[in-house]
């Protein structure tokens, strides 16, 4: 389902983000892709959301070899990758219920089946009520959530997050993993990026590690999807 | 490899299609007017500029309308107006007037004769009580010339004038409606002047316009990262700010239609007087209905241009910084 082949990233400041990194990730498969901060995990996610494209190699998203998604596909493209942020990227002066909302708006659904839609999505990330609040009214365990809920309530089949736990203690990041962690058992392919290693080894799946922009072990399967 | 899974959407018939395409562009058109009013002051006063500034031509123009409707029925035939010297009688004008009519080039001689002149004049000048003072009638007998109009031509007129001047009756000759001419010409050069104005007038707005939006771009960067993120489309992200952009010019065009029809109203009464003092029926002339469409449907028109350069110009460059 994502599929890295000899990735090179070079930023046009010079610097060498990705050398020669290749992994694979099965469809239905969660991986956590850890490193100190500046290893390349934010790099490889910018990837396969398509935000940057590789400077060599391949990336292939959904069967999609993102070298060839033409600009006015991108779009498209994305529809199919739920992001998950650090910063959540929530729009403050929209309730939950818009910003929940917003992919379904993009994809054209009628106000009814999209706010069927958000509700099912609060009620798994256990936030179901909490539609007409703002942002600012929630804590920060529960705006990540809302942010995890607008990356799922189209139903991607590919659900990336970037440091997802980072800003939450730990009791609400296991919290949160747990919430990835059952998207997956649904059949979602997740790749989480975390410098959390204690919540990494806790959790038991696969881990890909990056040192200085390489790819330096990978536990788990060799199977590149 | 293809791009199947990206493919993969819901499949709609297409009157659904249309459905969507039609409920998303009305929540759209809604929701950009629910924005504009979470910021009262500011969009006002863009609408205000806009509105002055599509008002301007339009009242130059309507004008011109109304200067040439003013002066239209004169615009063909030349009146002279004769005056004599105040020792003729009444019968000895009427006996020129009659011999006057014979002579080819001349369409209407009336005479109006002195009683009657002071008649009119104490009636339309407001100069009755003062007129009561006089002891005697301080006008002359008059006749007014009517050219006809294959005789009007400047060399017909000065002869024609020249003839009459040499009565020894005659004290003054008048041409009347030399002034038309020449202020038909001054509209004329007015018009291009107009046309001018109005160009850059409509360029302004399309600035404003485009100002506008730019700035209303930059303060929604966040927003627009964020939605490209999640998959809108460049048309999607920028369908709200040509909405904004009608929503504008709609504002500009009807507030601008407002100031004109008003000023029409207000001066509709004065200019009635002022005309009925030259013995005229005019009436102000303001916008009709489909002139009144043109305005607000140039209004939306210069919006939507200002917002889609813009628009096409800013949302282009915003992509996510994840």
């Amino acid at each position: 389902m994502i599929s890295f082949e000899r990735v090179y990233k070079r930023y046009p400041n010079g610097r060498e983000a990705l050398t020669d990194v290749s992994f694979g990730l099965a469809s239905g498969e969660m991986a956590f892709l850890t490193g100190h901060s500046g290893a390349g995990k934010s790099t490889i996610l910018r990837l396969v959301a398509l935000i940057d494209r590789p400077t060599r190699g391949q990336v292939t998203v959904n069967h999609a070899n993102t070298n060839t998604v033409r600009r006015r596909r991108v779009p498209a493209f994305r529809r199919d990758v739920g992001v998950v942020f650090q910063d959540h990227k929530l729009l403050n002066d929209r309730p939950v219920l818009d910003n929940v909302g917003l992919p379904l708006v993009i994809a054209g659904m009628t106000r009814r089946e999209i706010d069927k839609r958000v509700r099912a999505a609060l009620d798994q990330v256990g936030l179901l009520g909490k539609e007409q609040l703002l942002p600012q009214e929630l804590s920060t365990g529960e705006q990540q959530r809302v942010g995890i809920a607008r990356a799922v309530v189209s139903k991607p089949p590919v659900l990336i997050a970037d440091e997802p736990t980072g800003n939450l203690d730990p009791d609400l990041a296991r919290e949160v993993m747990r919430l990835f962690r059952r998207f997956n058992e649904v059949g979602v392919t997740i790749l989480i990026a975390t410098h959390d290693f204690h919540l990494v080894d806790e959790f038991g799946v696969r881990r890909i590690v990056l040192e200085g922009g390489r790819l330096t072990s990978d536990s788990g399967g060799a199977s590149h999807g | 490899m293809a791009e199947p899974e990206i493919e993969r959407r819901v499949r709609r018939g297409p009157a659904q299609a249309l459905r969507v395409y039609f409920s998303r562009h009305a929540q759209t058109f809604v929701g950009s007017l629910g924005r504009l009013t979470r910021q009262p002051f500011a969009s006002l006063f863009t609408i205000a500029v806009i509105g002055i500034a599509l008002a301007l031509p339009v009242s130059l123009q309507l004008f011109v309308v109304n200067a040439r409707a003013a002066t239209g029925s004169w615009r063909n035939a030349v009146d002279i107006t004769v005056y004599f010297k105040s020792d003729v009688v009444l019968p000895k004008v009427e006996q020129l007037a009659k011999n006057l009519r014979l002579r080819p080039g001349i369409s209407a001689v009336t005479v109006v004769p002195a009683d009657k002149g002071l008649a009119e004049f104490r009636r339309f000048s407001g100069f009755g009580a003062a007129l009561d003072a006089l002891t005697e009638n301080p006008l002359p007998h008059v006749m007014v010339v009517s050219s006809a109009p294959d005789h009007a031509a400047p060399a017909d007129i000065d002869s024609l004038r020249a003839y009459l001047g040499n009565w020894p009756e005659v004290d003054l000759v008048q041409i009347d409606t030399e002034w038309v001419a020449r202020f038909n010409s001054i509209l004329e050069v007015m018009r291009g002047v107009i046309a001018f104005t109005t160009l850059l007038l409509a360029i302004g707005v399309v600035v404003i316009v485009g100002n506008t939006i730019r700035l209303d771009i930059l303060n929604r960067r966040a927003e627009i990262e964020v939605t490209k993120l999640v998959g809108g489309s460049d048309a999607f992200v920028r369908r709200p700010f040509l909405y904004g952009g009608i929503w504008y010019g709609l504002g500009g065009a009807a507030l601008a239609l407002a100031i004109v029809q008003s000023a029409v109203a207000l001066m509709r009464e004065p200019v009635g007087r002022v005309a009925m003092l030259y013995g005229s029926r005019f009436n102000l002339i303001g916008l009709d209905l489909q002139q009144s469409m043109g305005l607000v449907g140039a209004g939306i028109l210069l919006g939507l241009i200002g917002s889609w350069i813009m628009a096409s110009h800013h949302l282009r460059a915003i992509e996510p910084t994840a």
